[in-house]
C-alpha cells in the first residue's frame, strides 16, 4: 500500500547552485590549503645558505639564479582586486534585473580573468626554468598549475554565466551570486600564493 | 518558463528497438551509462564496489597465504609484494569503502528528503564514471608494476593519475550529496527532521569534501616530482609515505562516516517507534566525522607518555583524545542510542539490523585497536596490529553496506532479499571479518611486523595466526560472492516488494516499489521527524 502524504507548498527558491558552490569552495580551500602547507613544510625544512653578501644566512630553498618574475604576480593580483568588483556589479545588477549590466559586468570579468590567465602565462615564461631542474621547480609548477588550473575552470564559469545571461536569464542571481562566489575564492587563493610563493618565496 | 524534457525514457527507447536484441541491448546499456535517475547511479556504485570487495578479500586471502610460511615465497613474487599490498589497501579503501556508503547515499537520500532528483545529477553521473575510470586505472596499473614502490615509472604515474581522477570523481559525487540534503528537502523538513542515513551522508559527505581535496592535491605534487624530477617526495618509494594517510586509520573512518546512520536508521525501524534522542544520536553520528581531522592534518597523535610531568602527559592526551577519541565516542554514542531504542520497545524482524549491527560493531573493534595501538607503551608501531584496524573498520563498512542494500533494496529493485540469506551471509561475512582480522591484533602484540609477507618470526604460533587470516579473507570474500549471487537472483525474480514491508518511517516508504523515476508525484509536506508514523494508525504505534 502505498502512503498517501499531503502535497506540500511550492518549495522555496534553493539556491542550489549557490550551496554547491560554497561547498566546492570549501574544497578548493583545502586543496589549495593542503599544498601550501606541504610547500611550507619543505621551505622550513630546507638547508640554510649565506646571502650573495655573506651578511646573513637564509633558507637555502629558491635555487640563488632563479628570479621571481614579481611585476607580473603584482599585476595578477591587481587585476584579481578588479576582478572582484566587476563579478560583485554583475551580481548585484543581477539582484536588480539590470540584464545590460550583467552581461557588461560578465564581458569585464571574461576580459580581466584571460589578462590574469595571460599573467600567469608569463609567469612560467619569464620564470624559465624546467619542471625536472630541482625540488623547489617541480613544487613550483604543481602549485602554479593547479591555481592556473583553477582559474581556467573560472573562465568557463564566467563564459558560461556570460551565455546564459544573454539568453535571458540575467536576473538569475543564484546564478551569478554563485560565480562571484567562486571569483572570490579564486582572488583569496590568488593572494595565498601570492603572498606565499611568489612574496616569501 | 517551463522546459521541455528532450530525453526520451528508458522504456521509450527500449520499446521502439525490441526488433533487435542486440539493439536493445546497446540502447540499455547507453541508458545506464548516460542515466540521470539518481537510484540507477547509486546502484552502480554498489555493484562496482561489491565486485572489487570480492577481489579485494581475495587478495587480502593470497597475502594470508602468503605469510604462512614466512620463509620464502609461495604465491607472490618478491618484487610484487609491494604492490599486493598497494592493490589490497586502494581495493578497499576507494574501491569498496568509499563508493559503497556513497552509492548508498546516492541512491537513498533524495528519496528520504522528499526530492525528485539529487541535486547536480550529471554532477552524480560523471562523478560516477571519473571514480570508476581512476580507480581502473589506479587498480590496472599497480597490476603492471605501478602504485606505491612500483618499478614501472609510467605505470607509477599511471597510478597516480587514476588516483587524481577517482578522487575528482568521489568529490562531484559527495558534493552532489550534500547539495541534496541541504536544498532539496521536502516542505517542513528541518535538518533536525532529516532522516538519520541522511543526515550521516550530509556529515560523512562534508568531510569527505574537507580530506579528499588534500589528498588530490598531494597526488598533484607527486605526479609532478616523480613523472618530472624525482627529488623531492622520494620517487616511487615515497609514494606510501605522503598518501598512506588516506588509505589508514583515521582517514578511513571518513568513507566510514556517510554510513553511521544507516543502524540509528534501522534501529528505529525495527523499534517501531520515534526516536526520542535524536538529538543526541545525530550528535554522535556527526562527531564521528570529526575524523576528517586526522586526514585535513595527515597527523596522527600518539602518546608516548616519555615524560613524566603532568602537564606534558596531559598535553598530549587532549589531541590524542580528540583526534582518535571522539569518532570512537560518536560510534559508541550510536550504537548506544540505537539499541536503548530497541530495549524499551517490542522489537520487530528487519533482517537488515544484523549486519547494520556487526558492521557498527566491527567498525568500533577497529577504532578501540588503533587507539591501543597509538598508545606508545603499548609497542604496536609498524606491526600488523594496524592491518587488523584497517580490517575490522573496512570489513565493517563492508556490512554496513551489506546491511543498506537488503533494507534499501525493495525499494532500488522493487523485490526483497530473503531474510534467511540476508542473516546467514552477513553472519558469515562477520565470521570472516573476526578471523581475518582478530589474528592481525594478536601476531601484532607478538610484534610480526606489517607491510611484509616473508622474513619474519616471532615465538608463539605464527602459521596458525597467518592460516586464520588468510581464511578469514577467503570467507568474506565467498560471503559477499554469495550475497551478490542471492541479490542479483532475488532482486531479478525474487518475492515482489510491498511499498512499505518493513513497516517504516521515512519518506522513501511512501513511494511505490520500485520508486518510479521522479520519486514523488507531489513534493511531499512533511510535519515531523517520521512523516511517516504521522499517517499511520496510532502513530505507527504497534
Amino acid at each position: 500500500m502505498t502512503h498517501a502524504l499531503p502535497a506540500g507548498p511550492r518549495p522555496a527558491p534553493r539556491r542550489q547552485l549557490f550551496i554547491s558552490t560554497g561547498i566546492a569552495v570549501v574544497a578548493g580551500t583545502m586543496l589549495m590549503g593542503g599544498m601550501l602547507s606541504v610547500w611550507l613544510r619543505f621551505r622550513a625544512a630546507a638547508p640554510t645558505r649565506p646571502t650573495s653578501d655573506g651578511l646573513r644566512q637564509i633558507k637555502d630553498w629558491l635555487p640563488a639564479d632563479l628570479k621571481m618574475p614579481e611585476v607580473v604576480t603584482n599585476v595578477g593580483i591587481l587585476s584579481f582586486l578588479v576582478l572582484t568588483v566587476m563579478v560583485q556589479w554583475a551580481a548585484y545588477a543581477a539582484r536588480r534585473g539590470d540584464s545590460k549590466h550583467v552581461v557588461s559586468a560578465l564581458g569585464l570579468t571574461l576580459l580581466f580573468g584571460i589578462a590574469i590567465l595571460n599573467a600567469q602565462a608569463a609567469i612560467f615564461v619569464q620564470f624559465n626554468v624546467g619542471v625536472a631542474s630541482g625540488a623547489y621547480q617541480s613544487m613550483f609548477y604543481a602549485i602554479v598549475g593547479t591555481l592556473t588550473v583553477l582559474i581556467v575552470s573560472g573562465l568557463v564559469f564566467t563564459v558560461a554565466s556570460l551565455f546564459k545571461s544573454i539568453g535571458g536569464r540575467a536576473a538569475n542571481t543564484d546564478l551569478l551570486n554563485a560565480h562571484a562566489l567562486y571569483w572570490y575564492f579564486l582572488a583569496a587563493a590568488y593572494t595565498a600564493v601570492w603572498f606565499v610563493v611568489f612574496v616569501q618565496k | 518558463m517551463t522546459t521541455i524534457e528532450t530525453h526520451a525514457s528508458g522504456t521509450q527507447v527500449r520499446a521502439t528497438s525490441s526488433d533487435s536484441a542486440l539493439g536493445a541491448f546497446l540502447v540499455g546499456v547507453g541508458a545506464w551509462a548516460t542515466t540521470t535517475d539518481h537510484k540507477r547511479i547509486g546502484r552502480l556504485f554498489i555493484g562496482c564496489a561489491l565486485l572489487i570487495a570480492i577481489a579485494a578479500a581475495a587478495l587480502g586471502a593470497v597475502i594470508g597465504v602468503e605469510r604462512i610460511s614466512a620463509t620464502g615465497y609461495s604465491l607472490l613474487d618478491q618484487d610484487s609484494v609491494t604492490q599486493i599490498f598497494s592493490l589490497y589497501r586502494v581495493g578497499l579503501s576507494f574501491g569498496v569503502m568509499l563508493p559503497l556508503l556513497l552509492g548508498i547515499a546516492i541512491a537513498v537520500v533524495p528519496l528520504q528528503v522528499g526530492a525528485k532528483t539529487i541535486a547536480f545529477a550529471r554532477a552524480a553521473m560523471f562523478g560516477f564514471w571519473m571514480w570508476l575510470a581512476g580507480i581502473g586505472l589506479a587498480l590496472g596499473s599497480t597490476i603492471a608494476n605501478g602504485g606505491p614502490g612500483g618499478g614501472n615509472a609510467k605505470m607509477v604515474d599511471l597510478f597516480l593519475l587514476g588516483m587524481g581522477i577517482a578522487v575528482i570523481g568521489a568529490l562531484a559525487a559527495a558534493v552532489s550529496v550534500v547539495t541534496t540534503v541541504l536544498t532539496s528537502r521536502a516542505p517542513g523538513m528541518t535538518l533536525l527532521r532529516v532522516p538519520m542515513s541522511s543526515w550521516s551522508a550530509l556529515t560523512g559527505g562534508v568531510a569527505l569534501v574537507l580530506t579528499l581535496p588534500v589528498l588530490f592535491g598531494t597526488l598533484v605534487y607527486l605526479y609532478v616530482d616523480h613523472r618530472y624530477a624525482r627529488i623531492a617526495f622520494g620517487g616511487n618509494k615515497g609514494i606510501s609515505d605522503w598518501m598512506g594517510w588516506s588509505l589508514t586509520q583515521p582517514q578511513t573512518y571518513v568513507y566510514v562516516a556517510m554510513g553511521a546512520g544507516v543502524l540509528a536508521e534501522i534501529a528505529a525501524v525495527v523499534s517501531g517507534k520515534r526516536q526520542v534522542l535524536r538529538p543526541v544520536l545525530f550528535t554522535g553520528i556527526a562527531i564521528v566525522s570529526i575524523a576528517s581531522l586526522g586526514g585535513a592534518t595527515q597527523v596522527q597523535h600518539a602518546v608516548t607518555w616519555t615524560n613524566t610531568s603532568a602537564s606534558d602527559k596531559v598535553k598530549e592526551l587532549i589531541p590524542f583524545l580528540i583526534f582518535n577519541g571522539l569518532p570512537l565516542l560518536g560510534v559508541l554514542v550510536v550504537l548506544g542510542v540505537s539499541l536503548l531504542g530497541i530495549a524499551k520497545s517490542k522489537p520487530r524482524l528487519v533482517p537488515a539490523m544484523a549486519p547494520a549491527l556487526l558492521g557498527l560493531g566491527m567498525v568500533l573493534t577497529g577504532m578501540v585497536g588503533h587507539l591501543v595501538s597509538l598508545f606508545g607503551p603499548a609497542q604496536l608501531a609498524g606491526t600488523v596490529f594496524e592491518e587488523g584496524e584497517f580490517i575490522y573498520v573496512s570489513y565493517g563498512a563492508l556490512l554496513i553496506g551489506l546491511a543498506a542494500v537488503s533494507y534499501w533494496g525493495p525499494k532500488l529493485w522493487g523485490r526483497v532479499l530473503p531474510s534467511s540469506a540476508v542473516l546467514g551471509m552477513s553472519g558469515l561475512t562477520f565470521l570472516g571479518t573476526v578471523l581475518a582480522a582478530l589474528p592481525m591484533y594478536i601476531a601484532g602484540f607478538a610484534n610480526q611486523p606489517a607491510g611484509v609477507a616473508n622474513d619474519f618470526s616471532y615465538s608463539g604460533p605464527q602459521q596458525l595466526w597467518n592460516i586464520a587470516s588468510a581464511a578469514g579473507h577467503a570467507l568474506v570474500a565467498v560471503s559477499v560472492l554469495l550475497f551478490v549471487l542471492t541479490a542479483l537472483r532475488a532482486f531479478t525474480a525474487g518475492e515482489v516488494a510491498g511499498d512499505d514491508p518493513w513497516d517504516a518511517q521515512s519518506l522513501e516508504w511512501s513511494v511505490s516499489s520500485p520508486a518510479p523515476l521522479n520519486n514523488f508525484v507531489s513534493t511531499p509536506s512533511v510535519a515531523s521527524a517520521e512523516p511517516l508514523l504521522d499517517i499511520k494508525p496510532a502513530g505507527g504505534q504497534k
